[in-house]
């Protein structure tokens, strides 16, 4: 009996245990409404997970989390925010190891690939992170009129921004680094095997001190969920890099009947990526009262 | 004295009819409302349901820091919900507090609301812990200010300690006051009441005593209109009606936030005291913030685009 059961441990392998990756909402993880499930597999067409196929409900219920959450997360310090986007990093880097796994698995490049991509992801919340404080001075300014008024200019953020980034990792964090930071919250919709590692970015914000509702994940396809954000009267930025150029014109129009502003980006950091989703507000103070 | 010849008003009568009603099954009940929920409705019965729902809502403001300004807007508000489309019906009743109740009512009549019924909470709303002449004055005062509607509420801690005979008296004395000039909803207090036994009784009392409405809540206690609490009223005006072949009606009021909410206890009332019930005349929904939701529900069955709350009014 002992030599037989050695003989079996021997050829068996453990049994792996696959994810189930779910939806980031409100800060909580639900399963889609619809229920439905996609496959990633490989490159060499080997299964790795069923990320969740959202759909237009799943993005109602993320609009209404994230519309919640936002006036909360524009009025946190900008002390506060940038110390949070911080976290985020602190927390990211602890885990390096695995996001280069899975994004290399997924993706197919290189483990060396993949861990440049994690780092270059972790200095991206760092960066973004110190300018949370400087956006007024940067963006704002002292006007000079003729007349007997200080007459100052604020940036403030947008409200609810949805972002389509490309299916790859480090674009999906330069889409939504630069929107939240101002005191936007955001709607992710990350396209394809991307999901993998968005989702596992999800247990790295619901453990970073991020309010609920700020940053919203919805994994599927941009073809079903894109169209919806653009026509939804209650996003107020969309950020289509990550949208085929065909394909813009058409989320443009579906957009222009609540004047949602459209961005995309060519994935270079910058500043202005920040305050493409912000809107300047101008204070008129009269002097000598 | 005899009451639909069920019940003399005495406190033994009651006790022994109300001993006799048999318990309600908790889990039985709780899993039908449960299972009624996930009914799906789409397309043209949501939309006939949407209507519906605004047509019954009770547009309800309850705060210390309600002023005039506020009613006249919420009243506005109930004759046109969408004032950019006149397909919308007007909302069932508004529900405030007694000392706006002219305000209101001289506002509805001036904006051509005259269809709209002011429903007035009495009977020192919403504790009820105040001596009977005070009640009665209390509801004297907003029939007088032009209330149609009387929204009381039952003396729980009387109801709970087994006197209900003066629960049931004090029900008979705000009905005469009432007379034909007011409908009279009955409010229970339901989180307060505990068991769905208690709930049971409470409709069968308040029925008997001459209620036109039985309301779950105040809405300043949770939980207040559960599934499971409608259910229980429901089959409780079913089974009167087959009684005593008078319809009474059922007011659920707190927590009906959302459309999805609102569209549950329709399905609710469809399918357990039956179609009949499916309009304001006996089914009514108290609650504030659940027209917004039906009207961007509306206007997305409209538009075919998600709607955003910066286009209802806020309240």
């Amino acid at each position: 009996m002992a030599s037989s059961k050695k003989a079996i441990s021997k050829v068996t392998p453990r049994l792996e245990v696959k994810k189930t990756y779910k939806l980031y909402i409100n800060g909580a993880f639900p399963r889609s409404e619809s229920g439905r499930v996609y496959e990633v597999s490989n490159t060499k067409g080997g299964f790795i997970a069923n990320p969740t196929l959202a759909s237009r409900k799943d993005l109602r219920d993320a609009v209404v989390a994230a519309r919640a959450a936002q006036s909360g997360w524009a009025k946190a310090t900008a002390y506060n925010r940038g110390q949070i986007l911080y976290r985020i990093a602190e927390m990211l880097e602890g885990r390096a190891d695995q996001f280069a796994s899975e994004i290399s698995l997924a993706s197919g490049v290189t483990l060396r690939k993949a861990q440049d991509e994690v780092a270059t992801a972790i200095d991206r919340w760092v960066w973004y992170a110190g300018w949370s404080d400087k956006l007024s001075a940067a963006f704002g300014a002292t006007n000079p009129v003729a007349g007997p008024y200080y007459n100052f200019t604020i940036p403030e953020p947008q409200g609810v921004i949805a972002v389509a980034p490309a299916e790859n990792f480090l674009a999906f964090i330069d889409s939504i680094a630069p929107a939240i930071v101002s005191g936007n919250t955001v709607i992710a919709l990350v396209p394809g095997s991307a999901a993998v590692a968005a989702m596992t970015f999800a247990e790295v914000l619901a453990t970073s001190d991020l309010p609920a509702g700020v940053i919203n994940i919805l994994t599927g396809l941009h073809d079903e969920l894109a169209p919806w954000a653009a026509s939804h009267m209650d996003i107020d930025g969309f950020d289509i890099s990550g949208i085929d150029k065909k394909k813009r014109t058409d989320l443009k129009v579906a957009g222009a009947e609540n004047l949602k502003r459209f961005h995309h980006f060519d994935g270079a950091i910058s500043p202005t990526r920040i305050y493409a989703f912000m809107e300047a507000k101008t204070v008129w103070h009269p002097i000598g009262v | 004295m005899s009451f639909y010849g069920i019940v003399d008003g005495s406190e033994s009568s009651l006790k022994r009819f109300l001993a006799q009603l048999p318990g309600v099954d908790q889990v039985g009940a709780e899993a039908r409302a449960a299972m009624l929920a996930t009914r799906s409705i789409k397309t043209t019965s949501k939309r006939w349901a949407i209507d519906t729902a605004i047509s019954m809502v009770d547009l309800t403001t309850l705060e210390g820091a309600d002023t005039a300004g506020k009613v006249r807007a919420l009243c506005s508000k109930a004759v046109r919900p969408d004032p950019s489309d006149t397909t919308v019906p007007s909302v069932g009743a508004i529900c405030v507090y007694n000392d706006m109740v002219a305000i209101a009512r001289t506002h509805l009549d001036a904006i051509g609301g005259k269809h709209v019924p002011v429903a007035a909470v009495s009977t020192a709303f919403p504790s009820g812990r105040a001596s009977m002449e005070v009640k009665i004055q209390d509801t004297q005062d907003a029939i007088d200010a032009g209330a149609g509607e009387i929204d009381m509420v039952i003396d729980r801690g009387a109801f709970l300690s087994g006197q209900y005979g003066l629960v049931f008296d004090e029900i008979v004395k705000i009905r005469e006051v009432c007379g034909e000039r007011a409908h009279l909803k009955v409010i229970f207090e339901t989180g307060e009441l505990v068991t769905y036994d208690n709930v049971r009784k409470a409709s069968y009392l308040a029925m008997l005593a001459g209620a036109d409405f039985i309301k779950t809540s105040t809405g300043k206690v949770a939980p207040a209109a559960t599934p499971p609490v409608v259910l229980v009223m429901l089959e409780a005006v079913r089974d009167f009606y087959q009684m005593t072949e008078r319809r009474i009606g059922v007011k659920p009021a707190g927590g009906i936030r959302n459309t999805k909410d609102a569209i549950k206890q329709l399905v609710l009332v469809n399918e357990t005291a039956g179609p009949e019930w499916l309009t304001p005349e006996f089914f009514r929904i108290g609650a504030s913030a659940l027209l917004n939701d039906l009207l961007m529900q509306r206007m997305k069955m409209d538009d075919g685009y998600y709607a955003s709350p910066n286009y209802v009014t806020i309240d």
